[in-house]
């Protein structure tokens, strides 16, 4: 750096962005680049467009039907109230899995990481059966949990399993135990040690993959249908009530609850860049 | 690894170690088994039948038709779209990053609703011009296709761009110099630069386009028989009590542990 500014002080980086590494486009990477803006536009960008527009199309009315009509203001409520109470317990147990993974030793140690992903890779009517086997009318330890909240809340609790455990794991792997061990050879007991020096260092971390799990939580349908037995105004969430009134034509009352959890989807989205922010800020 | 659980105090340990245990089998691996304890005691002839049923030979002709095209199309969009963020500078660029994210955190029924009123045949934006053109998009394949691309979009770019992004251009450069054609420097140097991370970000997209549900159910009309994936059939077999929903699954929860056992592989090969 110093030595380029001696030789030719007025000489500057020639491309604009200051990357060496990065080129402007040429005539193959521009076509490139059109056809994938394109093919992301009729796939993302018009179809959610479209919903927005069918969501708010008769005015400010249309759109308020999410909220004045009980049946879609119960299941948007539901599904918020869930999905924050699925939030907080990830936040909680997702923590206490990645400290154990991390910082525990057992025999069978790679079986619960592997055990941990299968939330990810099954899909999620595979996961609803396989609750229902457990938490269904035949359950062979008892709880029927079918077509009540519990039992939405276990299948949302399922399909959100990884995501803080996931968060975090890295982090606690990268915090060196050195100053773990300084405060409890100075005689620290283990909780202040974790909420003074382990906590503050994954709070970014469980704050996002709690984020993760709220936002798939809010839009979660194939893990609940089976479970939920999809009653009205009980255990129907969003996107149960959407896609029945998706199957009784009604486009417009499912656009508009279809918008409402869009509009959350890019709240959570802003959150998660806001946590990549502070987590940057603080090193 | 014991002095790190030291500092915890062992009591402590062993009951987050409970904790955690419980948590996850209560939780996975105790349901998870008893579906597989369930296709057993209902016998290897019940499990033969509903794995070679007409309607699940279908099923999987469908499935696969309708993951592998999803899986091709991500695949190459993926590469496409992470070479263009990692290698060139336009307008709109952090845009661009964002938006490709954004199918992950959009409900699969939002999703399925979204293609519906853009693509149905009926009242869709482009739906009736389609149709007069002779597609049909929506109750058939490539709606199905679309809504599976929709969800799995942002996996393949997530894994092959931040490899391509930390090793730079120097090679290809370096490659350029030497004379070589955009083709072979792709074939000769950028394909194995990210041949872990690529191989990593497919297998997820397998697992993810062979497990859709909401989404296809919505676009796909859900026919028996017609337009019926693996996973839809699991839900009619088990929403009308028939046998099979138990049987389909076991072999969904093995082709989701081969992915997973697949991904535990790749992992490490990634940081390499």
């Amino acid at each position: 750096m110093t030595e380029a500014v001696l030789d030719k002080p007025t000489v500057r980086t020639p491309r604009p962005t200051g990357s060496p590494d990065r080129a402007r486009l040429g005539m193959v990477s521009g076509v490139g680049l059109g056809i994938s803006v394109l093919w992301l536009s009729l796939l993302v960008l018009i179809p959610l467009a479209a919903v927005v527009a069918k969501g708010t199309g008769s005015g400010w009315s249309g759109f308020a039907n999410a909220f004045t009509d009980q049946r879609a203001f119960d299941a948007i409520a539901f599904t918020v109230l869930s999905s924050l109470g699925v939030a907080a317990v990830n936040a909680v147990m997702g923590t206490v899995i990645a400290w154990v993974l991390v910082r525990d030793d057992f025999p069978g140690k790679r079986i619960l990481e592997i055990v941990i992903d299968i939330p990810f890779a099954l899909p999620t009517i595979v996961a609803g059966l396989v609750l229902l086997t457990l938490y269904g009318p035949n359950s062979p330890i008892g709880p029927d949990w079918y077509g009540t909240k519990a039992g939405v809340e276990v299948a949302l609790l399922f399909v959100t399993l990884p995501f803080v455990v996931r968060a975090v794991e890295p982090v606690l792997m990268a915090l060196e135990t050195d100053v773990e061990e300084a405060a409890a050879s100075l005689g620290a007991s283990p909780l202040p040690i974790f909420r003074r020096i382990v906590l503050p260092a994954i709070t970014p971390a469980v704050l996002s993959g709690s984020a993760l799990a709220f936002g798939r939580a809010m839009g979660e349908y194939g893990s609940v249908v089976l479970i939920s037995g999809q009653i009205e105004r009980k255990t129907e969430i969003a996107s149960l009530y959407v896609y029945q009134q998706i199957q009784n034509d009604a486009l417009s009352e499912a656009a508009a609850t279809a918008t409402v959890l869009l509009v959350i989807s890019l709240l959570v989205i802003a959150f998660l860049n806001v946590v990549q922010v502070w987590a940057a800020r603080r090193g | 690894m014991a002095s790190r659980g030291l500092v915890t105090g062992r009591r402590a340990v062993w009951s987050l170690r409970t904790l955690a245990l419980v948590y996850v089998a209560v939780l996975v691996a105790v349901p998870v088994v008893m579906v597989f304890a369930r296709t057993i005691k209902q016998g290897g002839r019940a499990f033969v039948s509903a794995v070679t049923s007409s309607d699940a030979i279908h099923a999987y002709q469908l499935t696969f038709v309708v993951a592998g095209s999803a899986v091709v199309i991500n695949t190459v969009f993926g590469v496409g779209v992470a070479m263009l963020l990692a290698r060139y500078e336009f307008p709109g660029k952090r845009l661009l990053n964002t938006i490709i994210d954004l199918p992950v955190s959009v409900s699969p029924i939002v999703v399925g609703l979204a293609l519906t009123l853009v693509f149905g045949f009926r009242t869709g934006w482009f739906g009736p011009t389609l149709r007069n053109l002779g597609f049909q998009v929506i109750f058939a394949t490539p709606g199905m296709i679309l809504a599976t691309c929709f969800v799995a979009l942002p996996l393949v770019v997530r894994e092959v761009l931040p490899v391509l992004a930390e090793t730079g251009a120097d090679q290809e450069q370096a490659a350029r110099s030497l004379g070589a054609n955009a083709v072979q420097r792709f074939r000769r140097i950028t394909i194995p630069t990210i041949k872990w991370a690529l191989a990593y970000g497919v297998v997820l997209s397998i697992a993810r386009t062979i497990g859709e549900f909401g989404a296809v159910r919505v676009v796909s009309g859900n026919v028996t028989g017609k337009t019926q994936t693996l996973t839809l059939l699991v839900d009619q077999h088990a929403e009308q009590f028939e046998n099979g929903a138990y049987q389909l699954a076991v072999v969904l929860i093995i082709v989701a542990t081969v992915c997973i056992v697949a991904i535990s592989f790749l992992r490490p090969e990634e940081g390499a």
